[in-house]
């Protein structure tokens, strides 16, 4: 007979493991990440390679060096990577893409003692200092090299009513992402180089049914994996069903964006279009697998709710008023850093409590 | 009626078929026995007898000391060998009777009651050492004696069973059944209460059907299904399943009226009342893979788990840990010399491939623990301030409120070992209270 082992209850456990949450996550993310290399073409492909490897990379040396807990196996820092690609222009340069992996999880995520520890999303925190540093790589995207689309996914014949606009306006249009396409436009009117009227008609062929349905099933210029928000809302679907995250926080981001957006989100009061506010830029997948990372965001779910709309406010602002037409980013580092404010704030009652009885 | 049941909780695979066919078998009792003094929550009993007393089957060898606490029976006849400090399942040391039998079983002769009054049901429950055989192992007649301006209406019995591999109370419900029946009857009377409920989880089809017969003709008694899921059996879980009260937090089921036992216990106050039987002997599963042929035992208390696990065909090659009751609540035992005690309701045994061996990892904050936590606690709390000894803080965070199921830590992903630390935080914040009351 063995030695008998000796524990505090309980004795059994579920199957359920980190590296299970971590590979079926990164399964599910698979979908978007093959429609990018599809849609991009071999520099999404490197651009993904580079940032996984260099991500595991960066995981491995700060293991060695810091003598920390080996966890390269359970996949986390193979998700950081491909989270971080995903949020990268295909053509981002190869040492522009390492180094984002390097400070993703060394800075974002080792250097606080790694997996548990980070008060921020790694990735986005790879992102960010990418967006600080390179901007230029960073903002410069490539059209989808399928189907002879424009960046902003709009028909050429919708392009074509454009007349009467100067043409620097239309190639801002179509060159831009269709985020970047708004906001400009929206600066244009104001220092009048377009009409208020010339703007109607932009708008009108961005909200265009074509174009918003280009937006959703993923054929407009952008980052490698935020181009179809079909792909991100199914995989988003199976992880809700699958119950690794709850519906709280993507459901309410969204939808918070999309009502401000709608409100906020044009010229004046009102003229946004709630659709278009929502497919555009990365929402969907920061919704569904950047605000929902475990370690970064709130425990509780009225924590949950909160962190939510605060992130959605915070990406209007942005998108609106902000240097950056896109805000998820930025949006969802900032509720991280008040995650520990919001857990305490929203510690449950317990079963049977009742008001002004103390134990 | 669709099937009832509590917020949250968890789905342990039910692992009871290993057992749950298997009929009771009387269990011869073994050369030696040992009777801890203290087996039930409350104040240890006080030993009456001493070394080279003759006793009897069902003879008073320790009596209760104050109101919580419960006499002690001897479950053979034969002699006092001694008392001794020995090792019992938490790992300290009890003072217990050891008696060595001498197989000619001659019983006492316990009286009967033969005029069922309320007082007197109590009385004879605190008697015949009767105490929550679940495994609390709360002295019954405590909780038969609610304060007057606390009036019980309901008795529920806990038929749930919902510890898995455990089958002991689902063999005496299918095969006793109406011990169970009138057990409920005796401790409605007990307290005046005029609702009966006796709750099985849907896993025992067969037991629900048998029930629902024999209670067909009570109109006061209603026989439940209740969701297979766990701690559907949980006392405070019990009473929101089936009657959607909550008991306040801190509180007792008779705060709201509500009194629970366990479907043992139930059928010990019959054997008691009806039969004049003290409790002396209690049904215990053997079960797990790694024991070679689970049984359902009747079993005299005081026989050593060796004794059992032998009279189960005895370990197998691989068996790495042995709990003494459920996996879920239950002690992690190494001494196999500890003897089977009221509240023992079964031994598992797990083989070295079921035993969880690497170390507990940082917790990833996936709030799987809050999901699934039946009091609404937050449990990754208790092991990141336990990690840091910050054990008092747990107060804060209502760790006095946790009911120690385990939900928490079956279901994280990090195998984090709240339940150790939340035992260890109770302490230390029990043990500053009550400096505090000193003051
Ligand atoms: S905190 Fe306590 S009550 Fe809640 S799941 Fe864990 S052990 Fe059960
Ligand atoms: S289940 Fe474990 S890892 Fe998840 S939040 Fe709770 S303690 Fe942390």
């Amino acid at each position: 007979m063995n030695k008998l082992k000796i524990s505090t209850s309980p004795h059994i456990y579920s199957k359920f493991n980190v590296s299970k949450i971590m590979w079926v996550v990164i399964g599910v993310l698979l979908l978007p990440t093959l429609w990018g290399i599809y849609v991009f073409g071999v520099p999404a492909l490197i651009t993904i390679l580079v940032s996984v490897i260099g991500s595991v990379f960066t995981e491995w040396l700060f293991t060695k060096m810091f003598k920390m807990k080996v966890r390269l196996y359970d996949g986390s820092a193979v998700l950081t990577g491909l989270l971080l690609a995903l949020t990268l222009p295909p053509s981002t340069p190869i040492l522009v893409t390492f180094s984002g992996a390097f400070f993703a999880i060394g800075f974002g995520k080792m250097i606080f003692g790694g997996l548990g520890y980070n008060p921020f999303n790694p990735a986005l925190i790879g992102r960010a200092f990418l967006l600080a540093s390179w901007p230029v790589y960073i903002t410069t995207w490539s059209a989808p090299i399928r189907k002879g689309l424009n960046m902003v996914g709009i028909p050429q014949h919708l392009i074509d009513t454009l007349s009467g606009i100067p043409q620097n306006v239309v190639d801002t249009v179509t060159l831009a992402t269709p985020l970047n396409a708004l906001g400009q436009s929206i600066d244009f009117v104001s220092n009048g180089t377009i009409t208020p009227d010339q703007l109607n008609s932009i708008q009108h062929v961005l909200y265009s049914k074509s174009a918003l349905s280009n937006l959703f099933f993923g054929y407009t210029g952008g980052s490698i994996g935020e181009v179809s928000a079909l792909l991100l809302l199914i995989g988003g679907l199976l992880l809700i069903w699958k119950k690794i995250i709850t519906w709280h926080i993507p459901v309410i981001y969204i939808l918070t964006v999309g009502i401000l957006g709608w409100m906020f989100g044009g010229k004046g009061i009102f003229q946004g279009n709630i659709l278009f506010q929502m497919l555009a830029g990365g929402l969907f997948l920061g919704a569904f697998f950047m605000a929902t990372d475990y370690v970064t965001s709130p425990m509780f779910t009225k924590g949950k709710i909160i962190f939510a709309i605060g992130a959605g406010i915070l990406v209007i602002v942005i998108r609106r008023w902000g240097g950056y037409p896109e805000g998820v980013c930025y949006s969802i580092i900032i509720m991280n850093a008040f995650v520990p404010m919001i857990d305490r704030f929203t510690k449950p009652k317990p079963f049977g409590y009742v008001k002004g009885v103390t134990k | 009626m669709g099937l009832l049941t509590f917020k949250k909780g968890v789905h342990p695979p039910d692992m009871k078929l290993l057992s749950k066919d298997k009929k009771i078998e009387r269990l011869t009792p073994p050369k030696i026995l040992y009777f801890p003094v203290a087996q039930h929550i409350g104040a240890p009993a006080k030993t009456i007898v001493k070394k080279g007393d003759p006793v009897k089957v069902g003879q008073l060898i320790a009596e209760a000391v104050g109101f919580v606490s419960a006499n002690i029976f001897s479950s053979v006849s034969g002699t006092v060998k001694g008392i001794e400090d020995r090792l019992n399942f938490l790992g300290t040391k009890t003072s217990m009777i050891v008696i060595e039998n001498d197989e000619k079983y001659e019983k006492t002769e316990f009286t009967l009651l033969t005029d069922l009054q309320s007082a007197n049901i109590v009385n004879k429950v605190k008697e015949g050492g009767i105490v929550g055989l679940g495994g609390a192992t709360f002295p019954t007649h405590v909780k038969l004696s609610p304060p007057k301006d606390k009036p019980i209406d309901t008795v529920i019995i806990n038929g749930a069973e919902c510890e898995p591999y455990l089958t002991s109370d689902y063999r005496l419900m299918l095969e006793q059944p109406q011990k169970v029946v009138e057990g409920l009857k005796i401790l409605m009377k007990a307290l005046g209460a005029t609702k009966g409920y006796i709750g099985i989880e849907s896993n025992k089809p067969d037991v629900l059907k048998k029930m629902h017969e024999l209670c067909e003709k009570e109109s006061e008694i209603e026989t439940v299904a209740l969701k297979t899921k766990y701690p559907q059996g949980g006392e405070k879980q019990l009473i929101y399943a089936i009657l959607k009260r909550k008991v306040p937090a801190g509180g007792l089921p008779m705060a709201v009226g509500v009194v629970v036992q366990n479907s043992g216990t139930a059928a010990a106050i019959y054997d008691l009342l009806k039969e004049g039987k003290p409790l002396y002997e209690r049904i215990i599963t053997i079960t797990g893979n790694g024991v070679n042929e689970p049984k359902n035992f009747l079993v005299p208390l005081g026989t050593p788990i060796n004794y059992l696990i032998e009279k189960a065909g005895g370990l197998k090659e691989n068996a790495a840990k042995i709990i003494m009751g459920g996996p879920m609540m239950g002690f992690a035992i190494t001494d196999l010399t500890i003897p089977a005690q009221k509240g023992t309701s079964g031994i598992v045994v797990f083989t070295d491939k079921e035993v969880y061996g690497e170390d507990y990892d940082v917790c990833i904050r996936c709030n799987k623990c809050i999901d699934v936590c039946p009091m609404d606690l937050a449990p990754y709390q208790y092991a990141l301030l336990g990690e840091n000894e910050r054990y008092l803080e747990a107060k804060d965070w209502n760790v006095l409120d946790c009911i120690e199921c385990g939900s928490c830590v079956y279901i994280c992903p990090s195998k984090r070992p709240m339940v150790q630390f939340i035992k260890l935080e109770k302490a230390a914040i029990t043990a500053e209270m009550k400096k505090e009351k000193k003051k």
